[in-house]
């Protein structure tokens, strides 16, 4: 088992927690670790920690090792957590904003599948205003390399009426791109 | 009652039976549906997933446009578009400097926003009774699956249900004529849009949830939301392939089944759209 130093790694990353704070509206630091999270979580199986523990590394200044890790990208934002935390912490949004950071950090480690889904995703809606789905699929797969992934459903898709082969640009794509970089400006 | 409509991205494809049926139903109910001008996809999961202004911005655009067409009442049928916009114009309200940011973003000034966001089950509940029913849904034994974003997180949103044991979609499905049976699995998450990114999350827990929909008697499963739709309905024949099951329970959105029992023919509800089949069922049942 591999020691540290609380005390150091709290005051190493200060700075972040204070700014997860910020963002978040959240403080970790008021878990008192029942686990309910961990117990009600449907996606607990596939993440490298239980969602108590991200919150309990949070509060022993772990920073590096959640943001690399890959619990904060499986989960799937349903919120059960949040609606049963004995202490009010919104453990939902704590996940979400530390995506955020993550992102912003290019921190992905494990997490390459979500990279490229939602860079591919927010182009799409950059380009075109809405969701292009064949172009989402063919840049997931080739970004990936899964390139067989969900092939068996494009054609039934299709054939439904469900899938339209070309994009549809909204009008005020003019407002879309004002959003795109404004963002880029701000940062966030 | 003037209804502002958001269809966003998977009504318009992958969810056609969705925005098919909701428009069948809705004139019969006294709804006028008047679709949100030049909408704008809400982000979705990757907005919050990667920034904080776009995943306001994106749908608070479509809040400001709804608000502008005089309508009453607005609602996104996706449960996740609709947790979107319900956020976006919270915002738009109390966060100052969110809302100063997309002024200076777009160059406008935007007022108070007053338009009531409901969810689907919200805007029908009350507007649906028995006077509505010409053709009970009788001997169709079905589960309710909620999923997790329509009634979760109950403190950040205004939904009257109970967040671990809804109970609209049973009183729905009661006045249909149909009978609802109590089932665990009511409000458990089926992953979501993890069916792009890590599937083995979503293929495991629509197997748990087909098997105890199955487990518990039901026919078939009734739906609120598109992600839990699509998850077990178009990838149930994954789920048989990977799990060796041969699960073959249709996943109908209740708007369907609203139709069906207010005497509107099948054709024009959409389940023609299905991957599984529910048109066997519905006529070993005389319900077609």
């Amino acid at each position: 088992m591999r020691e540290i130093n609380v005390t150091q790694k709290l005051e190493k990353s200060k700075d972040f927690l204070r700014k997860l704070q910020e963002e978040s509206g959240q403080d970790p630091g008021q878990c008192f670790q029942c686990m309910k999270c961990t117990g009600g979580c449907p996606v607990q199986f596939a993440m490298d920690y239980p969602p108590s523990q991200i919150m309990r590394m949070l509060q022993d200044g772990l920073v590096d090792e959640v943001l690399n890790s890959f619990t904060i990208w499986t989960c799937a934002t349903c919120s059960t957590c949040t609606a049963r935390c004995p202490r009010d912490i919104d453990i939902a949004q704590l996940m979400d904003t530390l995506r955020v950071m993550a992102f912003h950090k290019r921190r992905f480690n494990k997490a390459k599948n979500m990279r490229v889904f939602h860079t591919v995703f927010m182009d799409s809606i950059g380009s075109h205003g809405r969701l292009y789905e064949v172009g989402l699929a063919l840049g997931l797969n080739l970004g990936t390399g899964n390139l067989l992934q969900d092939t068996d459903i494009g054609l039934p898709m299709f054939m439904k009426g469900k899938l339209s082969l070309l994009p549809h640009n909204i009008k005020g794509m003019n407002e879309i791109k004002r959003l795109y970089d404004y963002a880029k400006k701000i940062g966030e | 009652m003037k209804l502002s409509y958001y269809p966003g991205c998977g009504l318009s494809g992958s969810s056609k039976e969705l925005d098919i049926s909701v428009k069948a139903i809705s004139g019969p109910l006294g709804i006028d549906i008047v679709e949100v001008p030049d909408w704008n996809c809400c982000g979705g999961t990757s907005a919050h997933s990667t920034g904080h202004f776009l995943s306001f911005a994106l749908p608070a655009r479509n809040v400001v446009k709804a608000e502008k067409t005089g309508c009453d009442e607005f609602t996104a049928p996706c449960p996740a578009c609709y947790v979107r916009h319900f956020l976006a114009q919270k915002q738009l309200n109390e966060d100052a400097k969110m809302k100063r940011h997309l002024e200076n973003a777009l160059g406008q000034n935007f007022e108070q926003s007053d338009i009531k966001i409901k969810n689907l089950i919200e805007v029908y509940i009350d507007r649906f009774s028995s006077s509505n029913v010409t053709k009970p849904l009788k001997g169709l034994k079905v589960v309710n699956y909620y999923g997790c974003a329509l009634v979760k997180p109950p403190k950040t949103f205004n939904f009257f249900d109970d967040p671990e044991n809804p109970k609209s979609l049973e009183k729905i499905m009661d006045t249909c004529g149909a009978e609802s049976i109590e089932w665990p699995y009511k409000t458990e998450c089926c992953g979501a849009s993890l069916c792009f990114t890590n599937q083995d999350v979503v293929w495991k827990n629509g197997r748990d949830i087909l098997q105890v929909a199955k487990d518990s008697g039901a026919q078939a499963i009734v739906v609120a939301c598109t992600m839990c739709q699509m998850n077990l309905d178009m990838r149930q024949a994954q789920i048989n392939k990977k799990y060796k099951t041969n699960f073959n329970i249709p996943v109908m959105y209740f708007t369907q089944l609203m139709g069906l029992a207010m005497g509107i023919p099948a054709d024009r509800l959409g389940f023609d759209k299905l991957y599984v089949d529910a048109k066997p069922l519905l006529h070993s049942l005389k319900l077609l």
